[in-house]
């Protein structure tokens, strides 16, 4: 089976407040993530997308439908270990996802749990660190790091399980910019390198544009799903739903308005500047 | 135009007499207009946040000083108090510093701290709340019970209560969503614009700052590096790359544009400004 | 201001006290401690001193820093050192008021001084030359065998390591959240004490919160990390003891048997 993720008729409501009705946060989710992919989730505050994260490695049961981790199902409890292995979490604030206050005994924490064998731990914790490259601060602690340096120990502790995919719960949001490059960088070469399957869980459109494949979440159902040059363009729609386009479509769009023949899916700054210079001179 | 706040040679050192004795600020001369709309940006660790914590004295500079008006804020020490309800400042994440039972209260905090008098309270909370996109059925309520945006205006309105002559806001968008960040930045020009006071935005997004404020600070390594208007500041676009800042994608584009032989003004950073300026330059050759 | 607490600090280093096995040091500290309050007088107590500054000194700490380390409790010190001064009964040196000073109160009240100062001293000495976790390691190993009894021992050093690794977190949220509240006008210098508790309250309160927050969150990431428990744990660092060690305990263990042999004869 080549589908690393697979929820079918997903639904799930969280407990609601007293005296309220139960809010359904996710309304019937069909999504299968290939393995090797690199998936962008997109959505705004409250569309459901973290809820959808939290189901890919049983951090959060369905309350209705099925979710398949590589083939298990993440109802069945005598797998959870497993699933979790397979499928590594990071999260949104780096300060509450370390464990350990030296960084080699944190990247340790998982393959320790695992009752990996002390020899092996040593081996995967070099490995790991050099993947995100942080070897250089294997013994320095947590506190005194940058956020996207804590959120690149944050993936090696996952690295360090050997994980088929890696989910990112919205890991770049409460980065700077820089931090937030790093973060990317290393997913990217993680990906591409090692053939770790990534989903990305943002609200940051220029993070889409480098995906395989783009999922946009309203309101708990999945409203659009495909590459980013298909998505991405969809300037109304996404505004509708409390996004954004990339400057670069919102320029060209309104470059075709004002009567330039200008295609909409130049989404990086160089293939946007190249798609206007060549409209410029026909 | 007259300086609200006046830096002179501010430098503040951390850790003095220990081994990780580090100057965050070192020599920043700067001036804050009456009523202008200032971004001040730079990357983690260019000294951003300490500046602005000296400028309503929660810090204190270990040289330099820092005018509010024409008198040294530090002259009494024993007034700092007045100074921070004079300079509003607006920390990062500030929905963490909620603490009261509703959000009536919590905004209210800050003019009750100023010993204002009920009546009057009432009216800056109300004002504030409106200023800040809160509705008034939501300040009964608990502030715990609020969404994350939410939560992040009632601590801005609870600065904008205290009615301070500068604002000055620490990232507001972090963490939003863009329609979050969008609407938030509408609320806050809006407040510029009906009240006429000064407000300092801190950011490390330059598209927010390019589409927002009337002049640019630019620090980096403890310093200033520039400071004019956005359009001064974009034009020299490589030295800010240089200083590893991002610049707006449009001036990206504007830039690889002019590469690429366009003869355009490569310092455009709004979506609007480069359609005008590709608009102006077809005009101009198909007339000749 | 919080960030300057140096209690339980500790400074890497690669000297012979560094490298010793955090077990080999709780255990030393433990007979040190054993020794020092079997001391009698000025020889056995020398003894022990001795050892104390032998250990110092292979260790590289700056003697500063433990003399640093002292100020917190500086005001217990003197206090235990005034009550023994004015309340031990004996030949009386100088008499004023109600109180009398007598010559055991002297020698009682130095002794303890001496005491508590190098018990604090040699306990930090553990603290600065034993990382955390190799602290919490040692003591899990340790009190392995009250497992059998049904202690949580690995639940409770996990406990203790998350919360060491919290420590700086927390400290630089009540800088921040304090901050915050200064900036919209609070006072935490000024009124009688029940107004400065209640100024805490904006203080505690989000503080709480986030605590909360935070101890969510990560036993969520735990959890998504396959923690289960101490059950089949392995580890990334294996505590081995080695000749040193043995050494050095053995040289403990002889201090501890000179003490008592001079205790015996009252030196």
């Amino acid at each position: 089976m080549s589908d690393i993720i697979k929820t079918e008729h997903l639904t799930f409501s969280y407990p609601p407040d007293e005296g309220k009705e139960p809010v359904q946060a996710l309304k019937g989710v069909d999504l299968t993530i290939e393995k090797g992919c690199f998936t962008v989730i997109l959505g705004h505050n409250g569309s459901g997308k973290s809820t959808l994260a939290k189901h890919m490695n049983a951090v959060l049961l369905p309350e209705g439908g099925t979710v398949w981790v590589d083939g298990m199902d993440t109802r069945d409890e005598s797998l959870l270990l497993e699933i979790r292995r397979r499928v590594g979490m990071v999260f949104q604030n780096p300060d509450n996802q370390i464990v350990a206050n030296v960084v080699e005994e944190d990247v340790a924490f998982g393959p320790e749990n695992l009752g990996v064998p002390t020899e092996e731990i040593r081996r995967r914790v070099d490995a790991a660190l050099r993947a995100v490259g942080m070897e250089e601060f294997c013994l320095h602690a947590p506190h005194h790091l940058s956020g996207g340096q804590k959120q690149r120990i944050a993936i090696a502790g996952v690295i360090a399980m050997e994980p088929a995919c890696i989910v990112l719960d919205e890991s770049t949001a409460m980065l700077d910019p820089m931090g937030r490059r790093e973060v990317l960088d290393t997913v990217r070469r993680l990906n591409r390198e090692k053939g770790i399957t990534i989903a990305l869980i943002t609200h940051h459109m220029d993070e889409a544009a480098m995906a395989d494949r783009v999922v946009v979440m309203d309101s708990g159902r999945v409203v659009m799903d495909g590459p980013p040059r298909k998505i991405l363009v969809r300037l109304e729609e996404l505004r509708a739903i409390g996004l954004d386009a990339p400057h670069t479509v919102e320029l060209l769009h309104g470059l075709r308005e004002d009567g330039l023949d200008v295609p909409l899916d130049a989404l990086s700054v160089t293939e946007c500047a190249g798609a206007i210079a060549q409209a410029l001179q026909s | 135009m007259k300086p609200i706040i006046r830096v002179e040679n501010l430098v503040h050192t951390y850790g003095i007499n220990t081994p990780f004795c580090r100057s965050a600020v070192d020599g920043v001369s700067m001036e804050i207009y009456e009523g202008e709309f200032l971004g001040i940006i730079g990357h983690t660790g260019s000294g951003k946040s300490t500046l602005i914590q000296h400028l309503n004295g929660l810090l204190k500079p270990t040289g330099g000083t820092i005018f509010l008006g024409d008198r040294d804020i530090w002259a009494d020490p024993k007034k700092i108090r007045e100074v921070r309800f004079r300079v509003g400042l607006v920390f990062q994440y500030p929905e963490y510093q909620l603490f009261e039972e509703t959000v009536y209260k919590d905004i209210a905090f800050g003019a009750k701290n100023m010993g204002l008098e009920e009546g009057e309270i009432d009216r800056r909370v109300r004002s504030a709340a409106a200023f800040a996109g809160l509705g008034e059925d939501l300040l009964d309520k608990s502030p715990f019970d609020l969404s994350g945006g939410q939560k992040r205006r009632v601590a801005i309105a609870g600065v904008i209560a205290m009615e301070p002559e500068v604002l000055i806001l620490d990232e507001p968008s972090a963490g939003l969503d863009p329609a979050g960040r969008r609407s938030l930045l509408e609320n806050i020009r809006r407040y510029h614009r009906e009240r006429g006071t000064t407000v300092v935005m801190v950011s490390h997004s330059m598209d927010e700052v390019a589409e927002n404020v009337d002049r640019i600070i630019v620090l980096a390594d403890a310093g200033v590096v520039m400071s004019g208007t956005p359009h001064q500041v974009f034009s020299r676009a490589r030295e800010l790359m240089d200083v590893g800042l991002n610049v707006p994608q449009v001036t990206q584009v504007a830039m690889e544009l002019t590469r690429l032989g366009v003869d355009i003004d490569p310092a455009v950073y709004t979506v609007a400004d480069l359609r005008a300026a590709l608009a102006a330059r077809r005009g101009g050759t198909a007339k000749c | 201001m919080l960030k300057d607490i140096t209690l339980g600090q500790f400074f890497p280093g690669n000297s012979l006290a560094h490298r010793l096995d955090p077990r080999t040091k709780i255990v030393l500290t433990l007979l040190y401690i054993v020794a020092l309050f079997c001391a009698k007088w000025f020889v056995s107590y020398g003894l022990v001193a001795a050892v104390l500054l032998i250990a110092v000194k292979i260790s590289g700490v700056a003697p500063r820093a433990l003399v640093k380390g002292l100020k917190p409790i500086l005001f217990i010190i003197c206090f235990t050192a005034v009550l023994n001064l004015l309340y031990t009964p004996g030949e009386p040196l100088v008499s004023f008021w109600i109180f009398t000073i007598t010559r055991e109160g002297v020698q009682t009240a130095f002794f303890m001084i001496l005491r508590i100062v190098m018990l604090i001293m040699g306990t930090f000495l553990l603290t600065y030359t034993t990382s955390p976790i190799a602290l919490t390691d040692g003591l899990e190993t340790l009190l392995g065998p009250l497992k059998k009894i049904r202690v949580p021992v690995h639940e409770l050093a996990m406990i203790m390591s998350i919360a060491l690794r919290f420590i700086p977190t927390l400290i630089e949220e009540t800088d921040k959240i304090m901050s915050a509240q200064k900036a919209r006008g609070a006072d935490f210098e000024t009124g009688n004490i029940l107004q400065r508790a209640r100024a805490l309250v904006p203080i505690l309160v989000p503080l709480f919160i986030s605590a909360f927050r935070r101890a969510d969150e990560l036993a969520v990431a735990m959890e998504c990390r396959c923690y289960h428990g101490g059950q089949g744990r392995t580890k990334l660092r294996v505590l081995r003891c080695e000749a040193r060690d043995y050494l050095v305990l053995l040289a403990y263990c002889l201090m501890l048997a000179g003490v008592l042999v001079l205790a015996r004869f009252g030196l």
